[in-house]
């Protein structure tokens, strides 16, 4: 009954199905069905991108200059990174130097995000994956405030402290509404903390709720608001005064001041809480190695975080660059994202179109035409899907292969290729934080591995963050306070037809626009975003992607209960938003079908 | 702390709402559902036992910056809107429990609350290909949406998707997707709209109706007066600027450090109805003309649609005068309103609010 895949995995799907849908605790809508063996472990996966926007169609005719907003808006979560790669595409096609400030306060903001989408992650979408919330209230406070002053200085730490909040969450539960927490799969055996663990981890979430709102504050003094702050082609819209008329109006001492106040708070939470409680979490469930999938085999990443303004290369850029393969950590390849033959997506088993659906398309050359069909093996009706058939069409997603091979991108993506290309800064926390857990290194292929790279990533990039606000602060003191490079706003200095890229290490991983530019508007417009690679179908020669190779394997306790299934899913941090947008070039009306 | 323990009518008779006003509230929100007055008895004994008013949180096509914004209340904090003002049951975004445990919840909400819960909603329905550009549980969204709308007290639209429909509703629409009031024509709906809206927008939205036990005065559009009866730019800090002629004339240029009116580059503030400049972001730390941008209008319906952000609004006089500029903004809101007044959600809400206003 078994298809040998050529990325290596034995698919069975003889068993049981077993449906999740919706899949919560993520951006957009996804569905995941998985077939489980007569010991209930996963034998066959196959993950379902269920909403598609069309954002790409709708940019078609537009001023290349208004694309960051529209594209900003594919997603609210990690807001941002698309408008920055939108803005990097335009500025590489009309060839657009942004001045050095620009980049530093671009740097910022993009790892402000990195900090804050990672932190609210790990807390808010992800704990609840490794924390039983029930257990918290059999905890002992005292017991709870040792463990706490055991592993981090953090102040928030007393007995007093620990038992307030149990009886708050007493309270609640004891209302009968649990509210999010309603119908939770607490009391699982797949959950490992002790009580005094888990009674830490919920006061860490709510002191993680309660704090996120500060991190993004960066956003909102340089970009305006939050979600979704103001970017600029050319550089960035706000301007710096710090001694003069007006000052008060621009970006000042003040603001400068609360940027890196915040800047010190974030390094603070991340040290004393975040790595923290990864570490304790991560000790109870050491034994629980499974969802590694492709990462111990091939990972890409783009890079970012350029150190010089306007240049792209792989040693300007402070993020990982390249491509494994075949679990080879001896090479790392160089990616071209201007190379038809390197970066292709495929549609074999996406609801989409193509001419030739045994060739893929480079995003340049993209179309997408939508067909909406189920396979002859599915189960249920076009509109109450019961159960999907993968040998045919089953995604709203398509599959992004880098030249025919399905990678994994993302935080454990780019923490795997810095440390194959020993970068101190990334190899040296991975290796103390395996030797601190006790664990091989191949213990990084894992979800824990996966949820592991973030936190790390998370402190990193709290670090950069104050690297690049020095080097702003330095830039202005030495009398440069320049932000925005104007020689090429108005569009008829543009050239008549032009192409070009850009790209960013989303919080999830590799992301890339192409932008064609004709007589001073969008003439076609693609994004493959990191979402796209982690949870792609199967392409036409069968290979499977990130999100089902990740199950596949892993024993559940009780498939009814699908803990084991959401704990793997949730270590990418799905945007399903950012992964089904694209359209065709020419938009093609759909059927119009009346609403019952 | 101690409000989670209080059951909804508690909280509203600490906050000096008398037992008339909160029976009123009861058979003016049953009438509002066609419901007779058994119904409003139902309702008010419900409310007077059940701690928190239920909410259910939908998403249909979206991003996700609605429930972002949301998380970044600083008065009240979400933690407190969420573990002692209402009962957040239901939200893909956040909540434990995923697919068979979470549609659970909806269809015990639907029976155990009828009639007493509020339907949030992020994102719109997606029409074409059978609703299926977004489909949830198996199914098309909109279904579930009607679903759980027949049987909500009142609808909240979050944001510019749920309001207006938003980038995936801009020209050409390729998944016809649709804001709620096109497909919910029986409840109250309150329009929050924004791209997305401020966090304490928000949660002012939740705490007024939770606090005074009714929905709060809404314009011609279905907005909260409160938050969306005044122009961006009639509270603009850099209006005197605007009044005398002082505009950035480039980006980064000497206009541009001295803080001077946006209005040049393209500023929607003269036509964009919304708190910004008042409440402004995260916590009061700015706005987007404060920090150097104009504002693109986001929560105005059909703002993709009306050129570029950085056209100049035509048709405003620059220096000082504003009958025109007024008559601008009064347009918009009159032609919308128009096309909104046949509409029977406004007719159900006008019986829930207090002071119903004239139509058209």
């Amino acid at each position: 009954m078994g298809i040998q895949t050529p990325n290596g995995f034995n698919l069975d799907n003889s068993g049981k199905r077993v449906v999740v849908d919706p899949v919560t605790r993520i951006e957009g809508h996804l569905r995941v069905e998985v077939n489980v063996d007569s010991n209930n472990v996963i034998r066959n996966a196959v993950s379902t991108g269920t909403m598609w926007r069309g954002i790409e169609v709708i940019l078609r005719g537009r001023d290349p200059r208004d694309a960051w907003a529209f594209t900003e808006r594919i997603c609210g979560v990690c807001t941002g990174t698309h408008a920055l790669t939108s803005v990097r595409a335009v500025e590489n096609a009309l060839d657009i130097k942004i001045p050095e400030n620009a980049n530093s306060i671009r740097n910022i903001m993009q790892l402000c995000l990195q900090v804050h989408d990672h932190l609210v992650h790990f807390y808010h979408l992800h704990a609840l994956d490794w924390v039983d919330v029930v257990s918290a209230l059999s905890a002992d406070p005292k017991a709870t405030s040792a463990l706490a002053q055991s592993i981090s200085n953090w102040p928030l730490s007393s007995p007093g402290y620990f038992k307030d909040l149990q009886t708050r969450l007493k309270k609640f539960v004891e209302s009968g509404q649990l509210g999010p927490f309603k119908n939770g799969y607490w009391g699982h055996p797949a959950y490992k903390l002790p009580p005094e663990a888990n009674l830490m981890a919920v006061a860490h979430y709510l002191e993680a709720l309660d704090f996120q709102k500060e991190i993004v504050k960066v956003h909102t003094i340089y970009g305006g608001k939050n979600p979704h702050p103001n970017w600029l082609v050319g550089g960035v819209p706000c301007a710096i005064n710090v001694d003069g008329v007006g000052a008060v109006g621009a970006i000042n001492m003040e603001r400068l001041n609360l940027v890196s106040s915040i800047i010190d708070r974030c390094i603070e939470f991340t040290e004393q809480v975040y790595i923290p409680d990864l570490m304790a979490i991560g000790s109870f469930y050491k034994d629980w190695l499974y969802g590694g999938g492709l990462s111990s085999k091939s990972v890409m990443s783009y890079g970012d975080i350029p150190e010089h303004a306007n240049d792209y290369s792989p040693a300007s850029l402070k993020l990982p660059h390249g491509v494994i393969l075949n679990g080879n950590l001896n090479e790392v390849m160089p990616v071209d994202l201007k190379d038809p033959d390197q970066i292709q997506e495929f549609v074999t088993h996406s609801w989409y179109e193509y001419p030739d659906e045994t060739k893929g398309l480079h995003p340049w050359d993209g179309v997408t035409v939508p067909h909406y069909e189920l396979g002859p093996k599915a189960k249920g009706t076009k509109t109450n899907i019961e159960a999907l058939d993968e040998e045919a069409k089953y995604s709203w997603i398509k599959s992004p292969r880098w030249k025919g091979n399905a990678v994994e991108v993302g935080p454990l993506a780019r923490y795997i290729i810095g440390y194959a290309q020993k970068k101190p800064e990334f190899k040296d926390p991975v290796d103390k934080l395996l030797k601190d857990l006790g664990v091989p290194v191949s213990a990084l292929f894992s979800t824990l591995g996966r949820t592991a790279a973030r936190a790390l990533e998370c402190q990193w990039a709290a670090h950069q963050m104050r690297y690049f606000q020095d080097k702003l602060m330095a830039a202005i003191k030495a009398g440069d306070s320049s932000t925005a490079n104007t020689d090429k706003w108005k569009p008829e200095s543009w050239p008549k037809e032009v192409k070009g890229v850009g790209f960013t290490e989303a919080p999830r991983g590799a992301l890339g626009h192409w932008v064609k530019i004709k007589d001073g508007k969008i003439d076609n417009y693609q994004a493959v975003v990191p979402t796209t690679w982690n949870g792609s179908p199967r392409d036409p020669k069968g290979n499977i992607g990130a999100f089902e190779a990740s199950l596949m394997d892993t024993p559940m306790a009780d498939p009814e209960q699908p803990l084991e299934i959401i704990r793997t899913l949730h270590s990418f941090d799905p945007c399903l938003a950012c992964s089904t947008h694209v359209m065709s070039p020419d938009g093609q009306e759909m059927s119009k079908v009346t609403v019952r | 702390m101690s409000a989670g323990q209080e059951t909804f009518y508690e909280v509203i008779r600490r906050q000096g709402i008398t037992r008339r006003s909160f029976t009123k509230f009861c058979s003016l929100t049953a009438a509002s559902l066609g419901l007779g007055p058994m119904a409003a008895s139902q309702m008010a004994h419900a409310l007077e036992t059940k701690p928190r008013i239920p909410v259910i949180w939908m998403h249909g096509l979206e991003c996700t910056c609605c429930s972002e914004s949301f998380i970044r209340s600083a008065h009240p904090l979400v933690k407190d809107v969420v573990l002692s003002m209402i009962s957040l049951d239901y939200d893909d975004t956040i909540m434990a429990a995923a697919g068979h445990q979470a549609e659970a919840i909806l269809q015990e909400t639907r029976q155990k609350y009828k009639g007493q819960y509020i339907l949030a909603v992020e994102g719109n329905p997606p029409l074409n290909e059978g609703g299926m550009f977004c489909i949830d549980g198996g199914r098309p969204f909109v279904e579930k949406l009607k679903e759980m709308a027949e049987d909500a007290m009142a609808v909240i639209a979050w944001g510019a998707c749920a309001s207006w429909g938003c980038v995936q509703a801009a020209k050409p629409n390729p998944t016809q997707a649709t804001p709620i009031d096109k497909v919910i024509k029986n409840k109250p709906i309150i329009k929050v709209p924004g791209c997305p809206p401020i966090a304490e927008v928000m949660t002012g939205v939740v705490t007024f109706v939770t606090t005074f036990g009714r929905l709060p005065e809404l314009d011609r559009q279905g907005r909260p007066k409160m938050f969306y009866s005044q122009r961006i730019h009639d509270k603009c800090y850099r209006r005197p600027h605007f009044d005398a002629g002082q505009f950035v004339e480039e980006w980064d240029d000497d206009g541009a450090r001295k803080g001077y009116c946006l209005y040049k580059m393209g500023c929607k503030g003269p036509t964009t109805y919304n708190a910004c400049s008042t409440v402004r972001w995260n916590g009061g730390v700015s706005f987007p003309i404060q920090s150097g941008h104009g504002c693109i209008g986001c929560s105005e319906e059909g703002f993709w649609d009306k050129g570029s952000f950085y056209d100049r609004l035509t048709g405003i006089n620059q220096f000082g005068i504003e009958a025109n500029a007024d008559k601008v903004g009064a347009t918009v809101a009159g032609v919308v309103a128009a096309g909104v007044a046949a509409h029977a959600a406004v007719t159900a809400v006008k019986r829930v609010i207090k002071k119903p206003e004239n139509v058209g």
